[in-house]
């Protein structure tokens, strides 16, 4: 599905020259076909510019150190901490999940998977979850963990239902990663006498640490964003403080236990809007989306820069 | 990585280390409520609920969940409980009468908050092994838009005409030549349940392109504020809220200000109980709590300043 | 693939391998892993399966009563009826006026990437884009309702634009017009899935070979022309692919889109009024019914339909890309 082979070079533009040669009408055309692509790219930015001008805007005065430090209130700004706290929590907590379990589907896709049955109902597989709704995951978190396990809401749950839910996009990221490397470094390593397992673990796996890495970064851009899994498996109310020296794991009350109802900052929003009460309501919406949103920039950039760095590093070494 | 280990590790060995100091070892990981009296309180004292003059601490952790319309409230009272008394931990979620009714049948919490009775929404074995603890008196107010100016009163005859879709525009009842929008909240919802039985007699809604329908305080008021002519329930705690009231045109029902006064003496109609249930009796840290509920501290102070009625009320 | 055969022959030449080699711990390990995600698809589709037909077998509702139009779940108000038909519509038709409105936009900017731009244009494009991505849906809702949504009311609902010959008949004509409606939520979910659909088509052009496009240019066509008769023409199942993908997205988008609809359950007769989908609808009910309710089930039922159309959507690109790779 998405065949960016690299061995397919970028068009180098066409030579004037040979445009030239066409008919009045259809060099017309051309430049206002051209007039128009450079316009749909103009528009994603303007969009974009202004959504982060918006949320930056709406933000200011807002969003400061005790905003992101402080307790929830209903009577004055108050801050975010624990909300930010399970976001984190529950991003982590699913990370540790999905990442290992991503990988290794990864490298069995990439360097074991031949043309078989299993492979096809994998594949099959892994297309399903991405297309399905998030809401149905959410649903079906509720039914298993909160309703049949008699968890009742909590960020385990929430973590499960967000690793079924991404572990495909991992995968297929994983894979592409693993398959971006050359064939020419197994082919070596085979011949040195290493064992398969030896080849990907010494040879494939370092190679694709960038690529991993990316992988690892987008699918966390994706997790900290979700609110309609959470909103049914990790719960909707307002945490007003942690006491985050309680690492008694079996009560609700620490922060750090699993099986506690978890707000993140998306359901947050989300529940503010619903439910919110207070002068700050608004702004306090517009501070959080605007962390999310920056967060989630700085998850991409993240990504980017670190690939770009290891890579380099990598090739050069 | 190894920083990641040495942190579990400690975090264990901080929960073995709790475990052994408290009663309550409770070895399942679910959210139990654990009840482990602390020695300065004894149960006894908290037999008769609003002769306890002081908290009765329990210590332990409990969750609840359900009416969003109630959630203010509770949230509130639990934060009191839990300055008064460190030990205990009480976590409030929304999610809705349903959720909050379906999760205390499981006993996936502890106290399962509604708008309406569990009969109503539950079959009749599992309703009757919850035990219902009416906590508050709620009232709801319709309101509008600002432009429908002129209007401050709707009878109930004049709101059974609006909400059936008989009158359609605001100058039928008083107000200015402009049409009426009706915002409902879902017909699941305990807030239309309410409104539909006390003051339209069960009347039908009517449906059709000219209606919206938003799930939750919140939201039906932002589209109250936004649609010209709009019209609303909602809840008083969310009425009175300063950054609502004065974008909304709260009107009187047949004459009656909706005031938690009128509510009080009866003669304000639009109003009904806040209901907590428990699975069978409360017990532990839930009991202490619901008895917290109904002490002086809960209905003398905060049950007025989050614009609910105290429980003594008719 | 010819190294991958050398490869595989020399490393036949090595000894006989160990017992332990044999049995490969690591490759089980890994098919293990991947193959827990045909555990997760038949769990989750069984669990919806059984929920979802709980309306006809414990409830006994007809399955022909879930095409009805009319949307009647209260047992107080009478005879209950199931009709789940203006919600599919719904869904269809917010999801299709996304996708109009969409689409050329994203295949636009997928050509202008692979075709047009300069190295220091894709370099700032293609980061927005993952940006894009990136936006979380309430977030996307949120600016659709303090936004977009009074936008839209002001624009068409003031007496100046309702005045005009035909705009003001436009939307003055069933109902008026609250910006809570099916126009916003396509609006919404348009944004929402322009990243995807232009990223699969994007991978779409560049998986067309170099070779055409300078034999094309060689003789003499324009950059315009090689696009619209060589380009999108081999590119096309890889197109299709993307839209079907986005369109997946679009009909399983819920909170952005239950914020902005206005969510009146009827069938479709403007782009001006208020609808509910399949989502917008689970979300407004779900905490308000009991787990075992008809009422609940029903939603089930829908979450089973919403289940239908992205499995269908699945096998769709299935069989587009298997077209393409037969041609």
């Amino acid at each position: 599905m998405t065949a960016s082979n690299p061995a397919v070079g970028r068009p180098a533009g066409p030579k004037p020259s040979l445009r030239r040669r066409g008919s009045r009408g259809s060099i017309l055309a051309d430049h206002a076909a051209t007039v128009a692509l450079w316009g749909t790219g103009v528009l994603v930015l303007v969009i974009l510019g202004a959504i982060i001008l918006h949320f930056a805007l709406a933000a200011w005065g807002v969003v400061s150190p005790s905003f992101i430090l402080g307790d929830p209130s209903r009577t004055t700004l108050g801050g975010v901490l624990p909300i930010l706290w399970n976001s984190i929590y529950i991003l982590v907590l699913t990370m540790l999940i999905a990442v290992p379990l991503g990988i290794l589907a990864g490298i069995y896709m990439s360097e074991y998977a031949g043309d078989n049955i299993a492979t096809t109902a994998i594949r099959f597989a892994e297309e399903s979850i991405s297309s399905v709704p998030s809401i149905v995951v959410g649903l079906f978190g509720l039914i298993l963990f909160v309703d049949d396990f008699h968890w009742g809401f909590s960020a385990l749950g929430g973590s499960l239902a967000l690793t079924f839910f991404n572990l495909p996009l991992m995968t297929r990221l994983a894979e592409q990663a693993l398959r971006a490397v050359p064939q020419e470094e197994r082919s070596a390593s085979l011949a040195l006498g290493a064992t398969k397992w030896q080849t990907i673990r010494h040879v494939v796996l370092p190679l694709a640490i960038p690529g991993l890495i990316t992988g690892v970064i987008l699918t966390a851009g994706r997790v900290f964003g979700e609110a309609a899994v959470l909103l049914f498996t990790s719960g909707v109310g307002t945490p007003q403080h942690y006491n985050f020296l309680n690492f008694d794991l079996t009560s609700v009350a620490s922060p750090w236990s699993p099986f506690r109802p978890a707000t993140t900052l998306s359901v947050y929003i989300w529940n503010l809007n619903s439910e919110g009460l207070g002068a700050f309501k608004t702004q306090i919406i517009d501070g959080s989306a605007a962390i999310l949103i920056a967060i989630v920039l700085i998850f991409n950039l993240g990504a980017r820069f670190i690939g770009r760095v290891l890579t380099r590093r990598l090739t050069a070494a | 990585m190894n920083g990641m280990r040495r942190m579990s590790a400690l975090a264990a060995a901080a929960t073995l280390v709790l475990a052994a100091c408290s009663s309550s070892a409770t070895p399942s990981p679910a959210p139990t409520n654990s009840p482990a009296p602390t020695t300065a309180t004894s149960m006894a004292a908290t037999t008769a609920p609003s002769a306890a003059a002081t908290v009765n601490c329990v210590t332990g952790s409990i969750t609840e969940s359900g009416s969003t319309a109630l959630q203010p409230l509770i949230q509130d009272a639990a934060a009191a409980y839990q300055s008064a008394c460190p030990g205990a931990t009480i976590t409030v979620n929304g999610g809705g009468s349903g959720t909050g009714l379906t999760q205390i049948d499981q006993g996936a919490v502890q106290i399962g908050a509604s708008d309406v009775l569990a009969n109503t929404k539950l079959a009749t074995p599992d309703a009757d092994t919850l035990v219902d603890h009416v906590v508050c008196r709620q009232g709801w107010i319709v309101v509008t838009n600002l432009d429908v100016t002129g209007v401050t009163n709707l009878t109930t005859a004049q709101n059974i005409a609006i909400w059936t879709g008989v009158d359609t525009n605001w100058s039928q009842v008083g107000g200015p030549n402009l049409p009426i929008v009706l915002i409902f909240r879902p017909s699941s919802s305990g807030t239309r349940a309410t409104f539909k039985r006390i003051v339209l007699g069960g009347a039908i809604e009517a449906t059709g392109g000219q209606t919206l329908t938003e799930d939750s305080n919140g939201a039906v008021t932002t589209a109250v504020t936004q649609t010209n002519g709009a019209v609303s329930v909602i809840g008083f705690s969310y009425y009175n809220d300063p950054a609502n009231k004065p974008l909304l045109n709260g009107l009187q029902l047949d004459g009656v200000q909706a005031t938690i006064a009128n509510v009080g003496n009866g003669t304000y109609k639009l109003a009904a109980d806040g209901n907590l249930y428990t699975k069978g009796a409360a017990t532990g840290l839930t009991a202490a709590f619901l008895d917290f509920m109904m002490g002086p501290e809960v209905q003398g102070t905060i049950i007025p300043k989050d614009s609910y009625g105290p429980v003594s009320m008719p | 693939m010819a190294q991958m055969a050398t490869a595989d022959r020399l490393t036949g030449l090595r000894a006989r391998p160990g017992l332990l080699e044999r049995i490969d711990v690591p490759r089980r390990v890994m098919f293990v892993a991947a193959a827990s995600m045909i555990a997760i698809v038949a769990l989750l589709m069984g669990f919806i399966a059984w929920q979802g037909i709980q309306l006809f077998v414990k409830d006994g509702v007809s399955v022909g009563q879930i095409l009805s139009t009319t949307w009647q779940p209260d047992p107080e108000n009478g005879a209950t009826n199931y009709g789940l038909l203006p919600f599919i519509t719904a869904t269809v038709l917010v999801t299709a006026v996304a996708l109009l409105i969409s689409t050329p936009l994203s295949v636009g900017l997928a050509l202008f990437l692979s075709e047009v731009a300069p190295q220091w244009a894709r370099a700032i494009v293609q980061p927005a884009l993952e940006i894009f991505v990136g936006i979380p849906s309430v977030v996307w809702g949120w600016l659709g309702i303090t936004t977009l949504v009074p936008f839209l009311a002001h624009t068409f609902h003031d007496p100046i634009s309702l005045s005009l010959p035909i705009v003001g008949q436009v939307f003055s004509m069933p109902g008026f017009f609250f910006g809570y409606s099916w126009l916003a939520g396509s609006l919404v979910l348009s944004i929402m899935v322009l990243p995807t659909i232009t990223s699969v088509s994007y991978d779409a052009f560049r998986a067309v070979p170099q070779e055409l496009r300078t034999g094309s240019l060689a003789l003499g066509t324009t950059r315009w022309q090689m696009i619209r008769h060589l380009l999108l023409p081999a590119a096309l199942s890889g197109v299709l692919t993307a839209v079907v993908l986005g369109m997946t997205r679009a009909a399983g988008e819920a909170l952005a889109v239950q914020m902005v609809i206005g969510n009146a359950p009827i069938m479709p007769e403007a782009i001006t009024q208020p609808l509910t989908t399949l989502t917008s609808q689970i979300t407004l009910d779900m905490g308000n019914t009991t787990f075992g309710s008809p009422w609940q089930d029903a939603l089930w039922t829908m979450s089973l339909v919403l289940l239908i159309i992205s499995v269908t959507s699945v096998v769709l690109v299935r069989v587009i890309n298997k077209r393409r790779l037969g041609a």
